[in-house]
């Protein structure tokens, strides 16, 4: 049998269903007697609802029933909860508007839904929703960040004042404006970190079903964390028990953090099948994307640095303002903050931080979690800033970093910002990645280039996350409402098959294939024999699903504690069966042996014997091989490394093109290097669209301009170099198996290295920075501004 | 969609009558637009005629002129051997329109028709001097094209084919909007033996149009030194959040220089 434990890149077992059209995605799925839902949604920013005619409407062929937020409100229904709360610099909490599954009197963004329309076909379910009459009085409206805040802003709820959500701080800001006054150098960088749309390839779709027998509730979502889902959606919103309440999550098709969320639209389908007594499908279509699904990123940020005369950072200071959109989505207030300042610190040894956030309304899309969530923004900050330093004060950018890293023999590395960072070897991560990206080669490159007539840049970021998440106890103390451990249940079927059932969902990072590797090192099963199921609170115990780069880490040391209960049981069993002490029983490879003997039993022999004990210890032990266990994790875990980009730019034009670009992560024990790479080489590509393509944009009065694939420019593979990925690890030193993560660094750390190098080709103009996305012809106004400035001079 | 009505006829002279009769129906060729478009609920025809009964499909080169049918796909004329030999910045044109799937759907006869200002098909049209044959009448390129989304096709009348002169040279360049691969600016320059055609798309407000300047210029030296010092007044450009005017105004100039380098 070939190797299929940790450390074998076998292919995944999802692909073939998912490349032969065999998925089974939530749109796929139709239960008997099926009707469809359409939302009606806003089509303005701001707006009073003065009237709401739904008569002509319900009378169109095919309608079964049309509801709106008065009647939700009627019932009770909840809005739709945050599962995080802010506390602001004196101790107060965070303004937390209600949250209305669907409008109560008042639009606050473009897609915000009004009405549903329930009818026999898609069709006329949206041929009625065109028949809803809404007498809308509009309002003023704002939907930029700084704008929010500025005074005279029109309120996008009542009673919060000056849109603010919260006004938060880490640190302490005397001792940090100590430093600087004393510093040799204070370099100060104004950046702005631009809004995102996830768009994962699937759309979100629900579909809510009541069984007229039992009463029980099903959903069917696409979900990242089904159980998440049935506690927000059964306990805040629609008062449902969870013995009532089934959420499925079937095959999904990419989250990117986006699919976290308790969406309206799942509220509504559930509920209303009860009204209806009907299934009832949602499925949105790309444009309800763009306006429904939680964007990401948006942060306007002011960063300084006291430097001494060396280049050693003495201390950091941080403003950051953030988008939370018109309502506070499940997680939003927790990404500029604990998921952001906390990582600060970065890679060096800045011995003393402040940053203070003020999170705002916007009559927007909410903003939440995407792919990296808080330190995409941290390591974009940081790394951009780390680079101004080195311009302005004139050191070499790399021996800069050098100077500042946290040494490899510092951990456990105690931050000013709260985290302790267990293990990492930032210089190594950094001398391999200079070394695959041919660094010092780089200056002949860049004079070929310019023969060619185009500009060259290589540009380096050394970046840090934390992943992993969570602690429980630790989050709960910073404001989560929700613990973040895991679990597991491995099930040995009598003939030594193995299934297991995850609290973890996967979505696409190949989880079926990863976890079940981890049952052939483990347990010694064939990796055919090893089926994993997920996405299901009617067959998983109550997991915390998958986001935060945390399946493996968190999710997969729980199957570790599972199976070492497993070998536990089998090693008693064997005991028995081979007249032996249990001390004496070894187990490797499928096998039980006597030690020092050649006595031996397989797992097989020993699932048997527990599911037909006939000849078995039942004094001792009861039948069965089938463990549960719950792991919570003693600290998150921090991944880092070295992305290192070198793109040309076609002066004429301003177009940049990406040629190489190199990673060198450390992201702890591998347990597929073939998964991981293609996971970095994902996260990268969309650090890449960060980078250069991807831009929300809402104009003053509150429309979406990039609102289709049309305008919002996706990366695609013609966008991509070849990607130089490869890892360079130390191993967690606080979970069993010692892996970190690996699905959001790609992320993280490339928007950094690529500005970096787009600036870097661009230095003769004497650029110092740009905002992203560094499109064509931000890039060529730049250009010419620099060639006017030049022949100026 | 909203619904419509759905007819195939199987005769030019059914088709004409179809639309004829009813001053809101619609002719569908490829539908890599319309059907986009009927889908999102952005128009409401009360009768399609689909016109992929008719044939109207193929090329043929002879005495010097291409002729291809309005049912002719993208893909057709990208990879047709003969018109790769006689005209290949036509041929190149077609290969970039859209991705697979829209150049084995998408027809130039569609694409004409639509007149969308940032389609790469109305450049070569107006640059290469073509002629479009009606179901009525034969239209000259420099009559056919009129702003934006509009033609002098009248209600009911049907391209039937495209009558293109062979060119000494030519060559299409596109400068392509990063998220839909429109035309931002798509230039496509031929040489003639009488002088040089350039037609330039994406760029202006009133759709394609002939850049006089450039083609002063290089008809008097078809090199792509000869566009330098050419410029384009910014006025007439389109500005989105993808391109200002400025910008697509200094484009006209690289991506015209490119195509003659191309040619």
């Amino acid at each position: 049998m070939a190797f299929e434990g940790i450390g074998a890149s076998v292919r995944r077992k999802e692909d073939l269903r998912f490349l032969s059209g065999n998925g089974n995605y939530t749109d796929d799925i139709n239960r008997p007697g099926q009707t469809y839902a359409v939302m009606r949604r806003a089509d303005r920013p701001h707006a009073t609802i003065k009237n709401l005619d739904t008569a002509a409407a319900s009378k169109a062929p095919g309608v079964v029933a049309i509801f709106t937020g008065a009647d939700m409100a009627k019932e009770e229904i909840g809005g739709l909860p945050c599962g995080w709360q802010i506390h602001n610099k004196d101790g107060s909490a965070m303004a937390e508007p209600p949250h209305p599954v669907l409008a109560l009197g008042k639009v606050r963004h473009v897609g915000d839904p009004i009405a549903v329309v329930i009818a026999e076909t898609k069709q006329q379910a949206r041929d009625a929703a065109e028949l809803i009459e809404i007498d809308y009085q509009d309002l003023p409206s704002v939907s930029s960040t700084v704008d929010a805040i500025a005074p005279g802003a029109p309120e996008v709820h009542d009673g919060v004042a000056g849109n603010l959500c919260y006004d938060w701080h880490i640190g302490d800001k005397a001792v940090v404006d100590a430093v600087f006054a004393g510093a040799a150098h204070v370099v100060r960088l104004d950046l702005v970190n631009n809004r995102l749309v996830p768009n994962a390839m699937e759309p979100r779709a629900a579909i809510g079903e009541w069984d007229t027998s039992s009463g029980d509730y099903t959903l069917y979502t696409t979900s990242q964390n089904p159980h998440v889902i049935r506690l927000l959606m059964g306990a805040f919103v629609l008062h449902i028990p969870e013995n009532k309440l089934r959420v499925v999550a079937p095959d999904v098709g990419g989250g990117f953090g986006s699919k976290i969320y308790h969406y309206a639209e799942e509220a509504i389908v559930t509920w209303a099948s009860a009204k209806v007594r009907r299934p009832i499908k949602w499925t949105a279509d790309r444009t309800e994307s763009f306006m429904s699904d939680a964007h990401g990123r948006d942060h306007v940020s002011t960063a300084e640095m006291a430097v001494d005369k060396d280049g050693k950072f003495l201390g950091l200071r941080i403003h950051t303002l953030a988008n939370m959109g018109a309502y506070l989505s499940t997680f939003a207030p927790a990404v500029p903050t604990y998921l952001y300042a906390t990582l600060l610190a970065g890679v060096y040894t800045t011995p003393v931080i402040y940053c203070e956030v003020k999170a705002v309304f916007t009559n927007t899309v909410p903003v939440d979690a995407y792919r990296g969530a808080g330190r995409p923004e941290a390591s974009f900050l940081l790394e951009r800033l780390v680079d101004c330093i080195a311009h302005d004060i004139g050191i070499d950018r790399v021996e800069l970093r050098r100077r500042n890293f946290i040494p490899a023999n510092a951990f456990p590395y105690q931050t000013p910002v709260a985290l302790q960072y267990d293990s990492g070897d930032y210089q190594t991560t950094l001398k391999v990645a200079l070394k695959n990206a041919d660094w010092d080669g780089f200056e002949a490159r860049r004079a070929e280039a310019i023969k060619r007539g185009k500009l060259r840049g290589i540009g380096i970021s050394t970046y840090l996350e934390a992943c992993g998440i969570a602690p429980s106890a630790v989050v709960g103390s910073l404001g989560a409402r929700a613990g973040l451990y895991e679990v597991a249940n491995i099930r040995v079927h009598p003939t030594g098959s193995v299934t297991v059932f995850t609290g973890t969902h996967s979505h696409g990072q190949g989880h079926e294939t990863t976890l079940a590797q981890l049952v052939c090192d483990q347990l010694g099963v064939p990796l055919s024999q090893v089926d994993v199921v997920h996405g299901d609170t009617a067959k998983i115990p109550f997991g915390m699903g998958t986001y935060g780069s945390r399946s493996l880490a968190v999710g997969g040391s729980a199957m570790v504690k599972a199976m070492d209960k497993i070998i536990a049981k089998g090693k008693k069993i064997a005991a028995h069966l081979m007249e032996a002490s249990v001390e004496d029983i070894e187990f490797a490879d499928n096998t039980f042996k006597v030690a020092g003997t050649d006595k031996t039993k397989s797992l097989t022999d020993i699932s048997l014997a527990a599911y037909v004990p006939h000849n078995y210890p039942i004094d001792e032990i009861e039948p069965g091989l089938d463990e549960t266990a719950f792991y919570d994790p003693k600290n998150f875990t921090f991944p880092g490394g070295c992305h290192i980009a070198e793109v040309e730019i076609d002066p004429e034009t301003g177009v940049t093109e990406v040629i190489n670009f190199t990673a060198v992560d450390d992201v702890g024990r591998v347990v597929n290097p073939m998964i991981v790479e293609g996971q970095i080489q994902g996260g990268v590509a969309q650090g890449i669209g960060q980078a250069l393509l991807e831009a929300a944009i809402y104009d003053k009065s509150g429309q979406l301009l990039s609102g289709s694939m049309m305008d919002y420019t996706m990366p695609r593979a013609d966008n991509l170099p070849n990607f130089n990925v490869s890892t360079e690890n130390t191993m967690c030193t606080h979970n069993p198996l010692g892996s970190k993560g690996c699905g959001e660094v790609g992320a993280i750390g490339s928007p950094p290295a690529i500005m970096n190098a787009v600036i870097d080709a661009l230095k003769e103009y004497g650029v110092r920075h740009i905002d992203m996305p560094a499109t064509g012809p931000k890039l060529w106004s730049i250009i010419q501004a620099g060639q006017t400035k030049m022949a100026a001079e | 969609m909203y619904d419509f009505t759905y007819s195939k006829p199987a005769s030019l002279g059914d088709a004409v009558a179809a639309l004829s009769k009813d001053a809101e129906a619609k002719p569908l060729a490829g539908g890599m637009t319309y059907i986009p478009v009927l889908k999102q609920r952005l128009a409401k025809p009360s009768a399609v005629v689909d016109l992929s009964g008719l044939g109207m499909s193929g090329i043929i080169i002879v005495g010097g002129k291409v002729k291809i049918g309005a049912m002719t796909t993208h893909d057709t004329v990208a990879k047709h051997a003969g018109l790769k030999a006689a005209i290949p910045g036509l041929a190149a044109l077609a290969s970039g329109i859209g991705d697979e799937a829209v150049r084995h759907r998408g027809t130039i006869g569609g694409s004409l028709a639509n007149n969308d200002p940032a389609a790469c098909y109305p450049s070569a049209v107006l640059a290469l001097g073509a002629t479009i044959t009606t179901n009525k009448r034969s239209i000259a390129a420099d009559d056919f094209f009129q702003g934006m989304f509009t033609t002098a096709l009248e209600h009911g009348e049907i391209i039937t084919e495209v009558e293109f002169p062979v060119p000494e040279k030519a060559a299409y360049e596109k400068f392509k909007n990063p998220a839909s691969r429109y035309a931002i600016v798509g230039v496509f320059v031929a040489k003639f033996a009488n002088g040089a055609r350039v037609a330039v798309t994406g760029a202006s407000q009133s759709g394609v149009f002939r850049h006089e300047g450039m083609e002063k210029a290089l008809s008097a030296n078809f090199s792509p030194d000869a566009t330098k010092g050419v410029t384009t007044p910014a006025d007439d450009m389109n500005g989105d959040i993808h391109a200002s005017a400025e910008y697509r105004a200094h484009l006209v100039g690289v991506i015209t220089k490119r195509a003659v380098a191309k040619a």
